[in-house]
């Protein structure tokens, strides 16, 4: 019988990331509403030392497997050794965050155990002994909530910066163990040949605690330093919306909405933005919405929680310098 | 070199969504059906694959009769044949038997690489790619932004971005690829294309013709069950911050973002 929580933690370059601690914490509650263990798997290689990051944080053990090919992440390595621990310990419920790397290496994870995998969840339960998740769907204009059947071990991924996280309690400590594993060379076909650091320096706009958005409001390319300016002050990512990057202003990277990012962050500022159904889906979940937007009809001010009705060119610069004075 | 893409139709990103009384589903009159915008890029790239490295691109489409007219646009675009999987047994399957109908209608076939969209912007799940990939035993390459195949036709160096850095990956072939936004900009079909395209060839199968049992697919089969849709969580529309002058109103929402949000 299926016994226990597991987590899959990420990391990258030996840094551990924080959606391995929105997991731990949400495989802790899960795991209390159990009555079960909560395990963490880490991999990556010369990674052990961290292991200790995990019980503070609640968990029961963590699961190391240490091997020079399994850094950087590679989907070949990952699944092949993750999907070995699952069929040697049959956990009863697996998570991962649903993060590029995360996204990635669940799909194929699940594919691999052959069992259902409920992508991008934002509410996990457990009903009845079972997990049950509640997931956006058509980009967060649906909810769908799911369970599984004949499917084990229950697997899901947990949104970005939606589950939060425990606060540490350093009294606390996970037993540490080895993962027993095999890797087959014959097996990695994929190489991650360079990694090419982006130059902004910003966090992408998934990770990000606050965003400050543009859309056709901004008239052109050249005005987005007006956004800019506001997001260096309080320490936001600029985001656009889909009309912006269609007209080449913004990267495809920037794009929030349902053909672009799903974003969490605690504020977004919409600025010039005037609401479409396909932009709305895409930061729905956002904590704290505020619209800037000279027309008074625009949809988005039905989603905000502050609207302002101006013109984005005096507002923003003038709330860039009153932001000052709380920074 | 041969390439497969897969492609899914699914309700234009306008669409306001309506669930249905049984709260299994959506309400489906009056919506717009479209190609699925990451399948786009799909079929735009297998095309530009091919007019470099020559080779044929077959579409393959699964769904109710309606998707013909999507696998037609891609033919329009430039692609050489179609193969649509349409059984009524597949009704309220889920995605794991979506995509092992698409293997089986893919395993004979020869291919050097496979196109997804890296998702589908109606279930959002992004599990067809890989569940693909798993059943033709060949390495997946996720949310693709640019793709070169090496000049032999054996390895694929491709650019994967993830939070805050972008891989440069290469992968043996076949492979699969699903593809991002940004990979490129999908071409409009052209008028002749469009007339060519009636003419091309676009086979449909029976689970039955691809030796798939029925008993498999359907709500019966399914592995993820929905419980329950619900429109999203309400946003009640908040305040609109006063003020006279923009430097009144930007001063009076800093104010309540650090007062009362306590965001700043």
């Amino acid at each position: 019988m299926a016994q226990g929580v597991w987590t899959i933690a990420e990391q990258r370059d030996g840094e551990i990331r924080k959606i391995s601690y929105e997991l731990v914490s949400e495989g802790r509650r899960l795991a209390d509403a159990l009555g079960q263990e909560l395990t963490v798997v880490l991999l990556g290689s010369n990674i052990k030392d961290k292991a200790a990051a995990f019980g503070p944080y609640g968990a029961n053990k963590v699961m190391v497997a240490d091997d020079s090919r399994l850094e950087p992440y590679t989907t070949d390595a990952y699944v092949s050794v993750i999907s070995q621990l699952v069929k040697a310990n049959e956990p009863a419920v697996l998570l991962l965050g649903a993060s590029v790397q995360g996204k990635d290496l669940a799909g194929r994870l699940a594919a691999r155990l052959d069992v259902a995998m409920a992508q991008d969840c934002t509410v996990f339960a457990i009903e009845g002994g079972t997990l049950v998740a509640t997931r956006p769907i058509y980009a967060g204009k649906a909810y769908a909530k799911v369970t599984f059947e004949n499917s084990w071990p229950q697997m899901a991924t947990a949104r970005p910066k939606v589950m939060s996280v425990n606060e540490p309690d350093p009294s606390k400590s996970a037993e540490v163990m080895d993962a027993a594993f095999t890797l087959d060379d014959a097996d990695l076909k994929t190489k991650v040949m360079d990694v090419v650091k982006d130059e902004s320096g910003k966090v992408d706009l998934t990770e990000a605690d606050k965003i400050v958005s543009g859309g056709r409001g901004m008239k052109g390319p050249e005005n987005y330093y007006i956004l800019e300016a506001l997001a260096d002050v309080i320490g936001a990512s600029v985001g656009a919306s889909r009309s912006a990057v269609d007209a080449g202003w913004r990267p495809h990277s920037d794009q929030v909405g349902q053909t672009g990012k799903v974003v969490s962050p605690n504020l977004y500022v919409a600025c010039g933005i005037s609401g479409a159904i396909q932009h709305l889906a895409g930061m729905s979940t956002s904590k704290v919405i505020v619209a800037i937007n000279k027309d008074a009809d625009a949809p988005i001010f039905q989603k905000a929680d502050y609207g302002v009705v101006g013109d984005l060119f005096d507002v923003v610069p003038a709330l860039t310098e009153e932001a000052k004075k709380y920074v | 070199m041969n390439i497969i893409v897969c492609l899914k139709q699914v309700p234009d990103t306008e669409t306001q969504i309506k669930i249905g009384s049984d709260r299994q589903s959506i309400v489906t009159d009056d919506i717009k059906w479209v190609m699925n915008p990451y399948d786009e890029y799909g079929v735009e790239e297998a095309l530009r694959l091919k007019e470099k490295h020559g080779g044929e691109v077959t579409v393959v489409g699964l769904g109710p009769k309606r998707v013909t007219e999507s696998i037609r646009t891609a033919l329009a675009m430039g692609a050489d044949k179609g193969i649509l999987i349409s059984d009524g047994a597949l009704d309220g399957s889920d995605s794991l038997a979506h995509a092992k109908a698409i293997a089986a209608a893919i395993k004979d076939l020869q291919y050097d690489l496979i196109f997804t969209g890296q998702r589908g912007v109606d279930d959002d799940l992004g599990i067809v790619g890989a569940t693909l990939a798993e059943a033709l035993n060949i390495p997946q390459l996720s949310l693709i932004v640019k793709v070169e195949v090496a000049e032999d036709g054996k390895s694929v160096k491709v650019q994967r971005p993830i939070e805050g850095e972008t891989l440069v990956i290469t992968s043996t072939l076949p492979a699969l690829i699903t593809a991002q936004k940004g990979l490129n900009e999908p071409r409009y079909a052209s008028l002749p294309g469009i007339m060519k395209a009636k003419k091309k060839p676009l086979a449909e199968k029976s689970l039955a013709d691809l030796g798939l049992n029925s008993a498999d697919f359907g709500a019966g089969a399914r592995k993820m069950k929905i419980l329950e849709l619900t429109p999203p969580p309400a946003r009640e529309a908040g305040k609109i911050v006063p003020g006279e002058t923009p430097q009144e109103k930007a001063a009076q929402l800093a104010k309540l973002l650090h007062d009362e949000a306590k965001v700043l």
